[in-house]
């Protein structure tokens, strides 16, 4: 049957089995909402920003592993999705962001809301097209879902000019693609698997330092078990936080450059680390030279060019996390392979003894409210349970250390690229994906005034998301650092002229509430937790100069923290 | 690579992205009309080789990649050099093309072009023979490489 390019757009997302589209129209691709207009399967959100789109979509693939799908026009639609799209390239994030653009003559001429998409994206997408024929179209929307969702994840926009859109051609969605230049490998290489088990028999000094890679390949069940057999100490970073259950005993906290003192020792005083779809990024390892002087390195990624790339690894183990685990898992249970107890008896003496050092400890005395206590109180009265999103800054980090996440794909935020603004619109992404669950947005003033118009959309589509604002009045993390290297000269990082986000709320047609004292804290957060149709701004005042404790300074490697 | 359009940017880009240098570049269709060939030279430590191997096999748009100094391989590279040809210099001039095989293609009273092929280091040594004055106009093409013996760089 002969379709138009709109058509078969349609009808290859349903074929994908795509829930939502996160867009907004505009003219390039007009052919194309009027064919979502004709039918229902496919759900477009209508936001109010395309950054915000992309977030949406980013928060919706975080939290169910299925593909995030964004729509957007020409030109400033396209531009405009930039900073979404290299959030998720920088996060491994599986998306699809299909961009409209001029008529194919029209290209290279200057036209009205034309933009060099491919040119702007590529070095921020895992790949993308270009589509110069209507024939070409499914095949590429395959590809493109393909790409994006296989081997390491990521974002892959497809750019589709106007009149492919109206052209028609006859529709079959293929079942298999293949190419030939792409084929992610999935299982690691049995040699080196039992290279890496040896060494967990003979560790004395051993961690697993997990990462985005174990929730991407959904090995946290694999991971889990490995580490109880063993008894290993586990460590996540900021992308992997709930990989592996923050409330087990054998959990060591968050590394890196706001990690837990305990962490960060464990991975200083290591002799074999166990590194686990995770990259070795600068804020875990502090100043590269003085990185785990003493250890054995193996290191299990589903992408070669991560191995190797910042720290050399002994045993470099290439394949999908989630294999790469059970064949270890095998491995150790097929050969009855133990860790040596006396040395972890040894060991685990020494961690708890860094862990008596309350590396996170705060004044629980103070008249301000501190941010802390309120991340505490809404992990409590959550029940740990809720999923959370969260914005870019000292509130950040604090809901990282605070919140302690026992399932993978609850805690959504940019890490790799630290968007600002992200926090909303994922929530969004993650409440349609989630109707029934509970969605906290942790935020500050300066990270929610960025995509603030997204409250339009979630009175739109009544998301009943619950916004966390930490008010400080200052851009947190920026003073910080102000405070610690640029003595205390304080530039461009106090916000003034904020509005009256209560009002701001309520104009919206949501809920506002603003808490300034501590004692107020816990009765809001359950207020707030009953009203669960309505979106809630939660406006805390807190404490204007608290730091985040612990810190990595820039030079300092991971021994050298400055704690409270 | 996939012969396709962008395929010569997306490597281009990803040399200057991770600051990387390129020293010469060349590509071209091969037999096969749906894959086009790219020879590259570069220059880095081990690491930094072994790095930009890693992320060029990650771009879709490369098919298979070989590390030609990783075996015996030939080189070669194609220069046209303009020179001044004036009086005796001529004979000069054609002595010395004669001495690297190249050979003259073009001539005016003024000036020669002369064509010459070989590895890098022939063509600087040409360049070096000749009398820094005497040069015109210098254009080469990058280098092109192929493997010693069965060794084959194909699907």
């Amino acid at each position: 049957m002969e379709l138009t390019g709109a058509e078969i757009f349609v009808r290859s997302l349903e074929a994908e089995g795509v829930e939502f589209i996160f867009g907004y129209p505009g003219g390039a691709v007009l052919h194309i909402y009027d064919a979502l207009y004709a039918q229902d399967k496919v759900k477009h959100i209508l936001v109010r920003h395309e950054q915000a789109a992309t977030h949406a979509a980013d928060g919706y693939a975080r939290s169910t592993g299925r593909p995030g799908v964004v729509l957007v026009t020409s030109g400033p639609g396209a531009t405009n999705a930039v900073t979404g799209i290299a959030t998720a390239y920088m996060d491994s994030i599986p998306m699809v962001v299909f961009t409209g653009q001029v008529p194919t003559h029209l290209i290279g001429n200057d036209a009205f809301q034309e933009a060099d998409n491919i040119g702007i994206t590529r070095p921020c997408v895992k790949h993308n097209f270009l589509v110069k024929d209507v024939n070409d179209l499914a095949l590429t929307i395959k590809k493109a879902f393909y790409v994006a969702t296989t081997g390491r994840p990521g974002p892959v926009v497809v750019d589709i000019p106007k009149d492919i859109t109206a052209d028609k051609a006859e529709f079959s969605y293929p079942g298999k693609v293949e190419m030939r230049s792409y084929n992610p490998v999935q299982i690691g290489h049995t040699g080196q698997i039992k290279r890496a088990v040896k060494l967990m028999q003979t560790a004395r000094r051993p961690i697993l330092y997990t990462g985005g890679g174990v929730i991407l390949g959904d090995a946290s069940g694999p991971l889990t078990e490995l580490a109880k057999i063993m008894n290993f100490p586990v460590t996540n970073t900021l992308m992997g936080l709930g990989a592996y259950p923050a409330t087990d005993s054998q959990f060591v906290g968050m590394l890196g450059m706001h990690g837990t003192y305990e962490a960060n020792m464990a991975m200083h005083h290591c002799d074999v680390l166990f590194a686990i779809g995770a990259r070795f990024d600068d804020r875990v390892t502090g100043h590269i030279e003085k990185f785990c002087p003493n250890a054995t390195i193996v290191h299990v990624d589903i992408d070669p060019a991560s191995i190797s790339k910042n720290v050399k690894v002994d045993v470099p183990i290439v394949g999908c996390v989630d294999n790469v685990l059970k064949a270890m898992l095998n491995e150790i249970k097929g050969n009855d392979v133990h860790s040596d107890a006396v040395a972890l008896k040894e060991w685990w003496q020494q961690i708890d003894e860094w862990r008596s050092k309350d590396c996170l400890k705060y004044d629980r005395d103070s008249e301000a409210i501190k941010p802390q206590f309120v991340l505490e109180t809404l992990y409590k009265l959550t029940g740990g349970d809720a999923f959370v999103t969260s914005d870019v800054g000292q509130h950040q980090m604090w809901a990282a250390q605070f919140y302690k996440f026992d399932k993978p794909r609850r805690w959504i935020n940019s890490g790799g690229l630290g968007t600002m603004g992200f926090g909303l619109p994922a929530a969004m992404g993650v409440q349609f994906a989630h109707p029934d669950a509970t969605v906290a947005c942790v935020t500050g003033e300066g990270s929610i005034q960025m995509c603030i118009q997204e409250l339009s959309t979630c009175r739109q589509y009544s998301l009943p998301v619950k916004i966390i604002n930490l008010n400080n009045g200052y851009l947190g993390m920026v003073r910080q650092w102000q405070e610690f290297f640029y003595q205390k000269r304080y530039a461009m990082s106090y916000m003034e002229s904020l509005p009256d986000f209560v009002k701001l709320a309520e104009s919206y047609g949501h809920v506002g509430m603003k808490i300034t004292r501590p004692a107020d804290v816990e009765g809001a957060i359950v207020e707030m937790l009953k009203l669960k149709d309505r979106l809630v701004f939660m406006d805390f005042i807190t404490d204007k100069t608290e730091n985040v404790y612990p810190m990595i300074p820039a030079g300092g490697g991971q021994n050298e923290m400055i704690l409270i | 690579m996939e012969n396709e359009a962008g395929a010569l940017s997306r490597v281009a880009g990803l040399f200057s992205a991770r600051g990387y240098n390129i020293e010469s570049l060349t590509v071209a269709p091969t037999e096969d009309p749906s894959l086009s060939r790219m020879t590259l030279v570069t220059r880095g430590t081990d690491e930094v080789i072994e790095q930009i191997t890693k992320q060029l096999n990650k771009l879709i748009d490369v098919v298979k990649l070989m590390d030609m100094t990783d075996g015996p391989h030939i080189e070669r590279e194609m220069m046209l050099v303009k020179v001044q040809a004036e009086g005796d210099r001529r004979n000069e001039l054609k002595r010395l093309a004669d001495i690297f095989r190249g050979r003259i293609i073009d001539v005016t009273d003024q000036n020669y072009t002369i064509e010459l092929t070989g590895a890098g280091d022939k063509l600087d040594a040409f360049l070096q023979a000749l009398d820094r004055g005497v040069i015109v106009e210098v254009v080469r093409s990058g280098v092109s490489g192929i493997s010693r013996g069965d060794r084959s760089l194909k699907l």
